[in-house]
């Protein structure tokens, strides 16, 4: 129907439109998604982020069609595709466990899609070549897939879902199983291959550092819902839910009374009786107590003085190379975390036990809701 | 060493001479630990095997027994008959269309628990944990009740006056029985059914362990469900259908019960054939020389099973 009005450009890759899933029947049921609506554009590296249990790996799998939604619809490029079955669907997986076929050479598990697809010998050789090639994996064509490392495995299970050309590339947290080093490596792999082939990108991850380093936008879940959705940076700097605050890199949580809003933006009366300037999440109106966020490096420590937003004692001082934590016990009940680079030959301003005034940057403190 | 090379050669020596005495207790020990395992090989396996060698070079007994006396009449009747009125030299007609007999029905068989067996397994592997145990159970159930009943349980299913007949009559498919008994047909049923269990639990034991996620990475990639079982559940469960095939081939070819009761007197398989000389035909050179051949027989199909499951083998594995 969408295509209709023309732009297929502007046509999302992925569209899920009040997805629910649940699973079992009676008292016994698991709703695992619950009404989850998501665009996921064209030519995007798009990640599913959040602990496990939050149906990430479920929408990825109504997304392969190895699992059919409860309710609800997915659209590929403008065609509802919620029932087709998987080998009907231009769309490929990289299994968590690379799921390579034992019986088969690595060439022949990379040409296994083109082959099923009836494609002529000679085309499927030159594929498996430029895969090799685009993988860096041209020594290996005729191992056996377990004479070849987990990070090799990775590769042909990478190349093996990228050879039949799909529309959309499914990642079930491809990267989990290797050790830290390769992961970095992968990472860097996986948007060059990203950019390289320009395939939409699906990433499922457990680890928000991964998530953020590399998505163009990710979908923060929890419980089965979408939380939020939006760039990295958006995400990190105007989380819109208490869990997205907490779940992705540290925060400081503050309970506040709402003064004054309009436009997006709010003043604060914090537990001090100072009060404080704040952006508001989209939605909504929101009134009362509120929670305020801020990350522990848009705040610095100081000596205290009248000013100060924030006073308390120091509690205990962390060295961490490039910065230093420093937690501060506030005179208002809580705890606060400051972070601060570590500049050279700069030491010692603090010390356990002092009494210290926090102040926050402009903009760095963000209304959440629960 | 090089700066004292006459005590290293002496440790040498006196290392040498204490590995020789360990050695020896090695060996000993080895013989030892090994002995109950030999002492069964050598009296239940080798031994009556030995015994089943010789007699099939002896004279036969007049009233069955042997006569310690050198002679390959046994041997000659198992290929070949000699007429008794003109002496004339022939193919043992008899006996090579029973040797057919076994071979093909035990064949077909196997064929026969491999298409019920291979889709019995797969439900089972694909139930949940919780549920996959009774399941089995189900399957060896049969094992608890003796052959002969079974045997005879099928008899009554299948006879002109049995169940298949009289439902298929009352349903007016037909108007007179149709003859199951005593065919060749009713033996192989007879034995499908006998050896099923033996088909599905090595099945079901490699389709245990296949790993799912391959079938999904299958569908994923295009294969569509038949493919999908041809070009990688069967490769992967390779090792199970040959294990099942072999343990219904094997019984099957020496099978005596279910022929002698289903296949009536006259669609006699090899373990009848053999029973026959022990028994009434008292010639036991030649009995001894058929099972011989039945055990020939069966070594080569088992040749050349293990030929086939060693090459699928080194595919999958290396």
């Amino acid at each position: 129907m969408g295509g209709l009005h023309g732009n297929l450009d502007a046509m999302p890759a992925i569209s899920a439109y009040q997805v629910t899933k649940i699973f079992g029947s009676g008292p016994g049921s698991v709703t695992a998604l619950d009404s989850v609506s998501i665009d996921i554009q064209r030519n995007e590296f798009f990640t599913l982020l959040g602990p496990s249990g939050c149906g990430k790996t479920t929408l990825l799998r109504l997304i392969a069609g190895f699992d059919h939604p409860t309710s609800g619809r997915i659209d590929l490029e403008g065609s509802d595709i919620s029932y087709l079955p998987p080998f009907k669907r231009p769309v490929n997986t990289v299994f968590q466990s690379y799921a390579l076929f034992p019986h088969m050479s690595v060439a022949e598990n990379i040409g296994f899609g083109l082959k099923m697809q009836g494609k002529p010998v000679a085309e499927i050789d030159t594929v498996v070549d430029a895969m090799l090639k685009l993988v860096k994996m041209e020594a290996m064509r005729d191992r056996s897939t377990a004479q070849i490392s987990g990070g090799q495995q990775q590769r042909v299970a990478l190349a093996r879902a990228l050879a039949p050309k799909p529309k959309v590339l499914l990642l079930d947290e491809p990267l989990s199983a290797l050790d830290l080093k390769l992961r970095k490596e992968m990472q860097i792999e996986l948007k060059r291959l990203q950019h390289e082939t320009g395939i939409t990108f699906v990433f499922v991850t457990h680890d928000q550092e991964e998530a953020l380093t590399m998505s163009d936008r990710l979908a923060v879940m929890s419980a089965g819902k979408v939380l939020q959705v939006g760039s990295p940076r958006e995400i990190y700097d105007r989380p819109s839910r208490r869990f997205v605050a907490d779940f992705i890199g540290e925060t400081n949580f503050m309970d506040a009374e709402l003064v004054s809003a309009g436009g997006g933006d709010a003043v604060l009366k914090l537990a001090s009786g100072k009060q404080i300037s704040a952006s508001l999440p989209e939605g909504e109106d929101i009134t009362g107590t509120v929670t305020a966020v801020v990350r522990p490096e848009h705040a610095s420590l100081t000596k205290p003085k009248p000013a100060s937003i924030l006073t308390g004692t120091l509690e205990n001082v962390v060295y961490f190379g490039t910065d230093t934590h420093y937690h501060v016990a506030l005179d208002t009940g809580g705890t606060f975390t400051v972070r601060m680079q570590n500049a050279r030959g700069r030491t010692g301003d603090f010390t356990q036990g002092d009494k210290v005034g926090i102040d926050i940057d402009d903009g760095a403190t963000q209304v959440v809701r629960d | 060493m090089s700066d004292a090379p006459a005590t290293g050669t002496q440790s040498i020596t006196s290392g040498a001479q204490a590995g020789v005495a360990a050695r020896r207790n090695d060996v000993r020990n080895r013989w030892l630990l090994a002995s109950p395992a030999l002492t069964i090989i050598v009296f239940a396996a080798l031994g009556p095997l030995l015994i089943m060698l010789v007699y099939s070079f002896l004279q036969k007994g007049l009233y069955g027994g042997v006569i310690w006396k050198f002679s390959t009449q046994g041997w000659f009747d198992v290929f070949f008959h000699k007429d008794i009125f003109d002496d004339t030299v022939g193919f043992a007609d008899a006996h090579l269309s029973i040797f057919w007999r076994s071979i093909r029905l035990s064949f077909a068989t196997t064929i026969l628990t491999l298409l019920i067996g291979f889709p019995t397994a797969y439900f089972i592997a694909t139930k949940s944990e919780k549920w996959r145990p009774v399941f089995l159970f189900l399957v060896t159930i049969p094992f608890w009740t003796n052959l002969l009943i079974r045997t005879f349980a099928i008899m009554e299913l299948i006879k002109n006056e049995g169940v298949v007949n009289s439902v298929l009559q009352w349903a007016g498919l037909i108007t007179s029985p149709i003859q199951i008994m005593f065919t060749d047909f009713a033996i192989m049923l007879g034995m499908a059914y006998v050896y099923l269990p033996l088909m599905v639990l090595p099945l079901y034991a490699s389709m245990e362990r296949l790993d799912f996620r391959l079938v999904e990475a299958g569908y994923d990639l295009y294969a569509t469900r038949w493919q999908v079982l041809r070009k990688i559940i069967i490769p992967l469960v390779k090792p199970g259908m040959i294990a099942g095939s072999i343990l219904v081939f094997v019984p099957s070819l020496g099978a005596y019960v279910t022929p002698r009761i289903l296949g009536g007197g006259k669609n006699l398989m090899l373990g009848n054939l053999i029973e026959l000389q022990f028994g009434q035909g008292r010639n036991w050179p030649l009995g001894a020389a058929l099972s011989i051949t039945l055990l020939v027989i069966v070594m080569v199909a088992l040749l050349f099973y293990v030929r086939n499951a060693s090459r699928s083998g080194v595919k999958s594995h290396g």
